[in-house]
Formats: structure tokens, sequence, C-alpha cells
């Protein structure tokens, strides 16, 4: 092992031929987990944003948040079934409008929501919002005036949410009234009735069985309760979002892999004397292969942190219009996938480096 | 007890459809502070008797001791025990780590037997200092002539103080007073420590150095090889 890192340091040439192309994928790598994890937190916050145990659609909703419909009603019996804790009725309306900072028409999501819970806080004032920290990364300030809809509605911007959009649009949370005013003036075709909501946030009992509660309100009121994850997966685009970026974050991990078995490979061919020799001093196979996965492993972890430091320097120069989410944990996941396909990778030269005969050192002997 | 036996030992390489007998009934003792020359012209067997010796190669049958050990009854494993261990190795062309220093060249073989870097360290100093090395001790292999790099080799094979000491051709390369240094050097150090040494050579003069000089030719020992002197 000391040898593989003494050839590493006397030769590091040799090695940049791998860890250039395995900075890029590493770069690669990172960029599309970032940028997954911030699509998937764009489209999910307004969701995400409850602390629920639950979320009750209605059962023709077929788990579209924009096609449910609960009723005071519903929301009344939800409450009073066993174990249920508190019940926050919340409405969306996907909606233009003109946002001060920025000079197109944007289309932002207008929410109404009854209850406190997770990172909102209690509804604020008729007529004002508390709007996702986004709408300030754009340029609004606390006292704006967003105008939304084609009626022009004006919200007042009062306070900051975190990671609380909705299909990767900016939220403004609103009192329930509010919301509704806004979705009956701007949205004719699709008006909604005092005390109706679109979905149900339910939270359950401490300690309780939380599936079994979901059950009860589905068998009492005929609706389809999902939990957040199932809730957060039936918005559209998320699932297939995560299973295409996904597919590419693995198929890089797997380019990975043959980068570094190539590698390795051909540097194994080039190393057969010197192996040779070092077998007939008496350096065991086990060795060898622990100097080889070294290597891999020192190769892998400077091509991450060239793709990291090289990742970080444009995620931060990226326009706040690309949900690029910096998280430290697909750093983790990226360094673990690549130091994983490093191993596999440099394993492939394993079998060649036991068949290499000692006695090929000497020149006598097959 | 000898340091190296060898008992009716037979070496036929297969090499398509011929059959090459490279060692013919070898029968040889080398005693255990011995140092025996081996002379004999090119491709009489002398590289494969020594690589038997040394573990790198079996035998096609006949039996090997090495301090009273059967080594051929060795597995794969054992045997690269046995070389790291038991023998000291300096090959017909000079095998050294291209990416180590003339020094390290020779800690490496400590560090495999798991010697104590102290114990090592002083070690490998003392036998580049022998050896007439100590200037050269941060050098690589190719920053060092022909002759030092046969020193360095040399160094490296008597690191682990082994029981036996085999060099094939170590003045080859070398000019007559070069290789004649080289060879009292090799004297020296293998007296010094008592290891038993076999010197290939096909060079008649450098035999004066040895305590015994056996002949082989087409593979076959003199017939007074395996009588120690
Ligand atoms: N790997 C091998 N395959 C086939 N034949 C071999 C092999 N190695 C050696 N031989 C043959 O065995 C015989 C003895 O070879 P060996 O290398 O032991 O000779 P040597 O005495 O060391 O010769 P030299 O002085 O030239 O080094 C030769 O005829 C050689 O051609
Ligand atoms: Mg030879």
């Amino acid at each position: 092992m000391r040898l593989a890192m003494r050839e590493l340091i006397r030769r590091p040439a040799r090695f940049v031929s791998a860890a250039g192309p395995l900075t890029l994928l590493v770069l690669l790598m990172l960029f599309l987990g970032w940028l997954l994890d911030g699509l998937f937190l764009g489209s999910t916050g307004a969701i995400r944003a409850h602390g629920a145990d639950g979320f009750v659609f209605s059962a023709d909703a077929r788990e579209s948040l924009l096609r449910s419909s609960v009723d005071e009603g519903d929301l009344n019996a939800i409450a009073a079934v066993d174990g249920v804790e508190s019940v926050s009725g919340i409405g969306v309306s996907l909606l233009g409008a003109e946002v001060p900072g920025e000079d197109d028409v944007a289309n932002v999501v207008v929410a109404g929501y009854q209850l406190a819970g997770g990172v909102l806080p209690e509804p604020p004032a008729p007529g004002t919002a508390w709007a996702d920290r986004q709408f300030n990364a754009l340029g609004a300030g606390i006292g704006d005036v967003v105008l939304v809809g084609p009626a022009a509605t004006p919200i007042e911007i009062v306070g900051w949410v975190d990671d609380t959009n909705y299909l990767l649009l900016n939220t403004l949370w609103v009192d329930p009234e509010t919301w509704r005013e806004i979705q009956n003036a701007n949205r004719p075709d699709a008006i909604v009735a005092p005390g109706e909501f679109q979905v149900a946030a339910v939270t359950t009992v401490d300690g309780i069985d939380e599936a079994a509660v979901r059950s009860a309100i589905d068998a009492t009121l005929g609706t389809e309760t999902l939990t957040e994850q199932e809730a957060v997966l039936a918005i559209p685009g998320v699932p297939e979002q995560n299973a295409t970026i996904g597919a590419v974050i693995y198929a890089t991990a797997v380019v990975v892999a043959l980068v570094v078995g190539l590698f390795f490979a051909l540097i194994t061919l080039e190393r057969t004397g010197i192996y040779a020799l070092l077998k007939a001093i008496g350096v065991h196979n086990r060795s060898l292969a622990v100097g080889l996965v070294t290597q891999a492993l020192l190769v892998a972890l400077v091509a991450f942190i060239a793709g990291g430091a090289f990742g970080l320097f444009l995620g931060s120069v990226m326009p706040a219009e690309v949900p690029l989410e910096l998280s430290v944990g697909r750093a983790v996941f990226v360094l673990i996938a690549v130091a994983v396909a490093a191993v596999a990778g440099s394993l492939a030269s394993l079998r060649r480096i036991v068949r290499i005969d000692p006695a090929s050192a000497i020149g006598a002997g097959v | 007890m000898p340091a190296l036996e060898f008992h009716e030992v037979n070496k036929t390489y297969r090499t398509g459809g011929t059959d090459i007998v490279a060692l013919d009934h070898a029968n040889l003792t080398v005693d255990d502070d011995e140092i025996v020359a081996l002379l004999g012209p090119s491709g009489s067997g002398k590289t494969t008797l020594l690589s038997i010796a040394g573990g790198l190669l079996t035998p096609t049958n006949g039996a090997v001791h090495v301090g009273g050990n059967d080594i051929t009854s060795y597995s794969a494993k054992e045997l690269t025990q046995f070389r790291a261990r038991s023998v000291g190795f300096v090959f017909q062309t000079v095998n050294l780590v291209p990416f180590l220093t003339a020094r390290e060249n020779l800690l490496v073989v400590a560090r495999i037997t798991g010697l104590p870097s102290k114990t090592a360290a002083r070690r490998a100093d003392t036998l580049l200092k022998e050896l007439g090395l100590d200037h050269r001790a941060q050098n690589l292999p190719t920053q060092l002539s022909g002759g030092e790099r046969q020193r360095v080799a040399i160094g490296r094979a008597l690191m682990n103080e082994p029981e036996l000491v085999l060099f094939d051709e170590p003045t080859s390369a070398l000019d007559t007073s070069l290789g004649e240094q080289v060879m009292e050097l090799i004297r020296k150090e293998v007296k010094g420590r008592e290891t038993a040494s076999v010197i290939v050579t096909h060079d008649t003069r450098m035999t004066a150095h040895a305590d015994r000089t056996i002949h082989i030719v087409d593979g076959r020992l003199d017939a007074g090889a395996a009588q120690p002197a």
C-alpha cells in the first residue's frame, strides 16, 4: 500500500489521464444530482411545508391536487375520525402575476391554508401573504405587492417562508378567504364554494398507527388519503424527473467504473514487470490488490475534490432560476457512488495481476 | 544443516511440441555459509537452477530443501512467503522498482516481512554504506549507473538476512575491475552474515571469490556437487 502511494506521489502525471475524465464525470454527477434535488424540492415544497401525516384527496381526484375538492363537511368528518389531531384545508391556484423585480409576467402559486404546521406560521391577514424566499432571491421585498391573475388582485408580501414551492413555481401563502377570492376572481371556470378546499392536510395524535388513521378516514368518507411521500410522488412530473435524472446519474457512475477499469487495465499491463518483480521478492497478491484499490480510491477522491470544487464554483455563479440544491447529502452520495465505481473498476484488473507469474521477473520460466 | 539441497531435480520446459530439459537429475548441496560459484555456458540451466532454489519455479520432479524445509511441497502462498523471508535473489538483468529510490528499494523488502521500521532503516543504511551507495541512497534507479544499480540489487537481496542468497550473473553488466569489486563485496557481505550463496557466472575469473566451483553443462551438474567442500 505504501508502494501504491509512493507511485502516486512520484508519478502523478500518469494518473492525470484517469483523474481528468473522472473529474468531469464527478462534476456531471454532482450537477445532475444537485439539479435533481433542486427540481424535487422546488416541485414538492408546497406539500412538504405542512409537516402533515396525511393528505386527504377526494376519490374522483385521482391524486391530483387541482382536481380534488373537499368541503367543510368533509373537514369536520375527518376531524371526527379517531386519532386525527388537526385538519387544515388547502387550496392552490396557478396564476400569472406581476412580481416586483421581474419584467415578464411570472407564473406563481397562490395557496390558501387554515392552520400553522411544518414551516408555515398561522395564515397571514387577508390580502397579505407569506412568500416563498425565492421571491426574495428574485428581487422582491417585504411590503412589495404582487398583482395576481387577469384581475390583478393585489397581495402584499409580509414575510418569508422557506422551501414551499410547487411545480417549480414560487408560492404565496394566504388565508383561505383570500385564496377563494383570488381563485374566483381570476378563474371563473373553476369557482370554489365558501368553505371548499382542494385537499386536507391531516396530523395524527402522537404514537398512533398513522396508516390505520388514514384507512379510517377513507373508510368513513370514501376519500383517498396519501402519506406525504405518496402525495409528493403524485405531483405531475416528479416521479418522471426522479427516474430520468436518476438514470443518467447511475449511467454516469457506470461510466466512472468503465473509465477506472480501463485505466487500471492499461496501467496493470504497463506494470506487469514491476508486479512480477514484487511477487518475486515476496509481495502477496493481497497487498498488490490493496495497492491497486488504494490507488483507484485516491484517484477517485482527487477527482471528487476537483469536480466538487468546480461544481461549487459553477453552482454559485448559476442564475437563481436554475433550481440547484447544493446539498452535502448529494455530494456524499456522489462520493460513495464514485468510490464504489472506482473499486469495482479497479478490481477488474485483479485477475490479471493474480495471473502474473513471479518467475517472469527473471526471464526464465513460464 | 545444509542451506540448500537438490536431490535428483529435473526441470523440463514444455514449449509447443518439444520438451527442453533444462535440469537433468541435478544433485547439489550448499553448506550454510558456503559460497558456491555455478559456472556454465549459456543455456546450460543456471538460471533455471537458481529459480528453483529461490522458489520462483517448481521442478518437474525431485526434492529441493532450503534450510531443511522441502519447498517443493509449498503452496503458491507459502512460496511467496518463502521468497520474502528465506531467500535473496539478484536477477540476471537488474530489476529495481523504478519509482523508488535506492534506499526505498531496500526498505520495500523489509516492509513485506514486517520488520520494525527503525531496524529496517538501520539495516538499509548499513548495507548502502557497505555497498558504497550512501551518497546515492536518495536517487532513483534511472539516476544510477549500471554498477550502482547492481549493488542496490545486491543490497535488496541481503536486506532480510536470508539463509540463502542467489546471484544470477551479478557481474555480467560490469567491466572486469568493477566485476571484481562487486564479487569482493558479495564475498564480504555474505561471509559477514554467515549466509550461503550461489553465484552464477560464465566468467572463470570470478570463481576465485567462491569457496567452491560447480560446473553445469546441458542441465547436468558435476558429479561431486552433492558433496560440500
Ligand atoms: N521459459 C522457458 N521456456 C522454454 N524453455 C526455456 C525457458 N527458460 C529457459 N528455457 C530453456 O532452458 C534452458 C536453460 O535455460 P536457462 O535460462 O536456465 O539457461 P542459463 O544457463 O541461465 O543461460 P544464460 O547463461 O544464457 O542465462 C535453455 O535451453 C533455455 O532455452
Ligand atoms: Mg541465465
